[in-house]
């Protein structure tokens, strides 16, 4: 068995399309019609066969209650693994990005959390090599 | 709540030692700053119980910024310690208990 397939919940898919490829840096795997909605599919440049990145959209009441929720703690609903936090933050900062969470260094690891712009944050994380 | 109850716990002092070290944290952050760096691995649902007593304390502030509910530690209740039992100029620091020994 194998992880294909992740997904974030997204208000607007054709917005969601952008950020994902034009700010984060995701390749468009799939983009199929499906009358109002689309199957959209992201995947990492560094990884174009490795698991897609559903962008859903998030139509059903209860993902955007709970959605909100999650929000509201801060809690994020994806992370990516990055190189460089640090790097990435002053990166997407100058993209017009919102963090919540600036990079944290936190022992093992280094983490920071953003607002996607569509509803979701999203954390991104750097494992922190042997000293 | 009372301030000397609200710092009577180990967590809510690693809460409040968190806060100073960074301002306007959500209740994610904490938690994952609580477990990694203090080793407490209590449930957010238990972090989240102790930041209501610390807020009722007066000790943290919470403001939402964007749609998320965020956190700031605030010092002035502590100053009510420090009027209470304030600390002479002249406070003489030495131990009288080992100055009797060594006598």
């Amino acid at each position: 068995m194998r992880i294909n397939l992740t997904s974030v919940s997204v208000d607007d898919q054709a917005k969601a399309l952008r950020f994902y490829t034009e700010t984060l840096g995701f390749r468009l795997k799939h983009n199929i019609p499906l009358g109002e909605y689309a199957w959209i599919t992201v995947v990492s440049e560094e990884a174009p066969e490795g698991t897609e990145l559903l962008l859903e959209p998030a139509e059903h009441p209860a993902v955007r209650r709970y959605r909100t929720a999650l929000v509201e703690d801060g809690i994020p609903l994806a992370s990516f693994a990055v190189d460089d936090v640090e790097a990435e933050h002053e990166r997407l900062v100058a993209e017009g990005v919102r963090f919540v969470q600036p990079p944290t260094d936190l022992g093992t690891v280094i983490t920071a959390v953003f607002d996607d712009s569509c509803g979701n944050l999203i954390q991104i994380t750097e494992e922190k090599g042997q000293p | 709540m009372d301030i000397y109850r609200a710092i009577a716990d180990r967590t809510r002092r690693a809460i409040l030692d968190e806060l100073v070290d960074r301002s306007g944290q959500s209740l994610f952050e904490l938690c994952g700053r609580l477990i990694m760096k203090h080793g407490i691995s209590s449930s957010r649902q238990a972090i989240s119980q102790h930041l209501d007593v610390l807020e009722a304390a007066g000790l943290i502030r919470t403001r939402r910024e964007g749609r998320s509910k965020l956190h700031w530690f605030v010092g002035t209740p502590l100053k009510a310690i420090g009027e209470r039992w304030p600390i002479a100029t002249d406070e003489d620091t030495s131990n009288p208990t080992e100055e009797g020994i060594e006598e």
